[in-house]
């Protein structure tokens, strides 16, 4: 499982950085999605994936004997998820904005704040 | 869309979803669910009904503008955040009534603060698709 | 100590967001409500200095749960010295906007986003917990995204793009760190992060996520190679979102870096040699981009990356003394260059343009007003006994004392640099004869303003002057509470011993 999940997360942050470099704007929106869902699994198994071990104490002991599937990267993958929806919905808004602005999808278009004095 | 299997089936989804979506929110403390999720179903239910009838439809039973619900539902959470502050404990502690309610289940200030996150999430979803389908 | 109302400042503005909110529309009572909320965010930001100043760092565990575990809120000296910043740059913002912006953009809503980002700024210098610093840093970003697209010109759109892209690629890197952080130690309060990152062995590791951090917060406070966003989108939103931009936004990637560079990843040579060379390379460029360029807008914005480069020079050297140095700029530099960006939008509101081969004469026509504007330009350069100065005093005090001999070459270099673009912009914009000026911004110039009008525009330059020449003339004091800040942040000891042995309080 975790060796598949390192294929999975490679693969992700591979297909996002190639579509980061495209020249195209909605390329570059999906590239940016592509790495947060690939950070979200690196999240999620850098937090140790164990199987079918909830994090919950017998009503006798008062501290975990055995191991336990830990809960905080799924909090955390959870809080990055509704974090990334805002950010990308925002995104999308904005680069239709750009599109019906400057009606061009090219990033090489948008260098004018770059090159006036 | 103009079918009718999907205006009719729409018609009875809406309540369905909005009474699941209210269901989500309250299992939500010690189950899978919350006010998160319960506000995304709550706002899928309305843009399913806004594909079956159009946005003009939508917006007139929607009543008032979805914009209000973030700050009424920000100003809920709030409360229910600062509340510990009245028995001189830390904010976003959980204080819980002691007897479970019928059907409801605990009540207690974790519930509200996912009560305000519920209406936020609809508030700010309606607004993002109404926003979004009107320049379209 | 446990005091749970040092979460004030943040909820405080959520409050002031959600009251602006429901005043959706109406924008003389939102222009009203914003000024006076702001007021009372300021007095907020003060007592909970005061408090800091007075009785030590003061923690408080959200949701009740003990130390590690939950999310802690530590107000150190540092942080309360920093949320005190922002309230200040925070309400002479709202009322230079007030003046300043035009109904349409403040009709989008400009008034609630700035008390978000105002609150996501405050959680930022407050927490103690990694994951949460990030979440802060999501809340500023979203709210400054919005801020630089409102009014949707064509020039803004294009500078979003670019702004919300590198900054979502910074986001992602913070992540990636966290994520390792965390896989590595299984903490992500920072207090207990110190402890136990200094426990693994695996030193390369550890340089590896310290990296990915530094990426991150580089490309937050636009340090070289990762700034050109900067320059491409800081000069296109108006003056009131550039003041708050170029005060605050920047400088929390400091903050963040001085931060977790202190605490998390102390002591590592490793990192301290990778930072002096961004920081000498990022002084050098940001002088040269202000030398070539003529729009005001894009000289203040290209001297913001001058100027970090200067904090991170600090942060480089690693020595209190350098730190003294970091802390002391970046009193100094929140308040004159929030001064800064709204003195350019008041040369824009009265000559309407901002290039400076265009401007001129402005000694002549407006002696008083460019007399106020000379304090922020100046100190700036850090002419003794102005506030910019005492700061390079310790840059270079504490280079010496470590031997990094070509990073006070830099830091002399670029502060001639500096003081040439002032010269510059100073002979340019107000001792030049005026030239006849082509009417090319459109509405409405400062001399067709009411004199409440003009006074709205002029009274937060004014304050912010007053501030800037306290740091100067007050330097022994501001000098004391960068020594008290710096040798908390070299000896976190007291830090991490006042995180860690809070326990659940009972009702």
């Amino acid at each position: 499982m975790e060796l598949l999940l390192i294929f999975i997360i490679g693969l992700l942050h591979a297909a996002g950085i190639y579509m980061l470099l495209r020249r195209s704007m909605f390329k570059m929106i999906i590239g940016l999605i592509l790495l947060g869902n690939g950070v979200n699994l690196l999240i999620f198994l850098l937090g140790r994936l164990v199987k079918g071990k909830p994090p919950v104490i017998d009503e006798a002991s008062k501290v975990f004997t055995e191991i336990y599937a830990d809960p905080v990267p799924q909090a955390l993958i959870l809080t990055a998820i509704v974090i990334g929806f805002g950010l990308q919905s925002f995104a999308i808004i904005l680069i239709k904005r750009v599109y019906k602005v400057l009606e061009t999808d090219d990033l090489d278009d948008l260098n004018s704040t770059d090159e006036e004095i | 869309m103009k079918s009718i299997i999907f205006q009719t089936a729409s018609k009875y989804l809406l309540p369905l979803l909005l009474l699941f979506s209210v269901f989500i929110l309250l299992r939500g403390h010690y189950l899978p669910g919350g006010g998160f999720v319960g506000g995304l179903m709550a706002a899928i239910a309305f843009i399913l009904y806004s594909f079956a009838f159009g946005l003009k439809e939508t917006k007139s039973i929607v009543k008032l503008n979805p914009r209000y619900l973030m700050p009424v539902g920000l100003a809920v959470s709030i409360l229910a955040a600062v509340s510990p502050w009245l028995v001189n404990l830390p904010v976003m502690t959980g204080l819980w009534y002691d007897e479970p309610l019928k059907l409801i289940g605990m009540v207690g200030s974790s519930l509200f603060f996912d009560i305000g996150v519920y209406l936020v999430v609809i508030g700010s979803t309606l607004t993002i698709m109404f926003s979004i389908s009107e320049t379209i | 100590m446990n005091n749970s109302w040092i979460v004030l400042p943040i909820l405080f503005q959520l409050v002031s967001a959600v009251v602006l909110l429901l005043t959706w529309g109406n924008i003389k009572i939102q222009k009203i409500v914003s000024i006076l909320l702001s007021a009372i965010g300021l007095g907020i930001g003060i007592w909970l200095f005061l408090l800091i100043y007075n009785h030590g760092i003061q923690v408080t565990q959200s949701g009740n749960w003990p130390a590690p575990f939950g999310i802690t809120f530590v107000a150190d000296t540092f942080g309360s010295t920093m949320v005190l910043l922002a309230s200040i740059a925070g309400f002479s913002v709202s009322i230079f906007a007030a003046g300043s912006m035009s109904r349409a953009r403040l009709r989008f809503g400009f008034f609630p986003l700035l008390h978000f980002l105002i609150m996501g700024l405050q959680g930022a210098f407050l927490t103690g917990d990694i994951f949460n610093l990030y979440v802060w840093f999501e809340v500023i970003i979203i709210s400054s995204f919005v801020l630089i697209t409102i009014g949707g010109k064509k020039a803004q759109l294009e500078g979003a793009i670019k702004y919300v892209a590198l900054n979502l690629l910074a986001s992602i890197f913070f992540l990636i760190g966290i994520a390792f952080l965390y896989g590595l130690t299984g903490s992500l309060n920072m207090a207990d992060l110190a402890t136990k990152v200094q426990e693994i062995d695996n030193k390369g590791l550890i340089n590896v996520t310290a990296s990915l951090f530094l990426v991150a917060f580089g490309i937050k406070s636009a340090v070289f190679p990762l700034y050109f966003w900067l320059p491409a989108s800081y000069h296109t939103p108006p003056a009131a979102v550039g003041a708050i931009f170029g005060g605050l936004l920047t400088k929390v990637g400091v903050y963040a870096m001085v931060r977790t560079f202190t605490l998390i990843f102390a002591g590592d040579v490793f990192l301290s040699l990778i930072l002096s060379v961004m920081a000498a390379l990022t002084i050098l460029s940001g002088a040269l981009g202000a030398m070539y360029h003529r729009h005001l807008g894009k000289i203040f914005g290209y001297l913001i990356i001058c100027h970090i480069g200067f904090m991170m020079a600090g942060v480089g050297m690693m020595t209190e003394l350098a730190i003294v140095g970091t802390v002391f700029y970046l009193v100094h530099d929140i308040i004159v260059k929030t001064n800064l960006f709204m003195v350019s939008g008041l040369i824009l509101k009265i000559n309407g343009t901002q290039d400076i081969k265009e401007l001129g004469g402005m000694y002549k026509s407006k002696p008083l007003l460019s007399l106020l504007m000379a304090i922020p330009l100046f100190s700036l350069v850090g002419i003794p006994p102005l506030s910019g100065f005492w700061a390079k005093l310790f840059f270079i005090k504490g280079g010496l004392e470590s031997k990094e001999y070509f990073l006070i070459a830099f830091i002399i270099l670029g502060s001639f640099l500096t003081l040439w673009v002032i010269a510059k912009v100073w002979s340019e914009v107000f001792w030049k004869d005026a030239v006849n000026l082509p009417k090319k911004s459109k509405g409405i110039f400062f001399h067709e303003l009411s004199s409440t009008g003009k006074w709205v525009l002029v009274l937060p330059v004014i304050f912010l002057s007053i501030i800037s020449l306290y740091i100067g003339f007050g330097a022994e004091h501001i000098v004391s509470l960068s020594q008290r800040i710096a040798s908390e942040l070299m000896n976190p000891a007291s830090y991490i011993e006042t995180v860690l042995s809070q326990k659940t309080i009972e009702p």
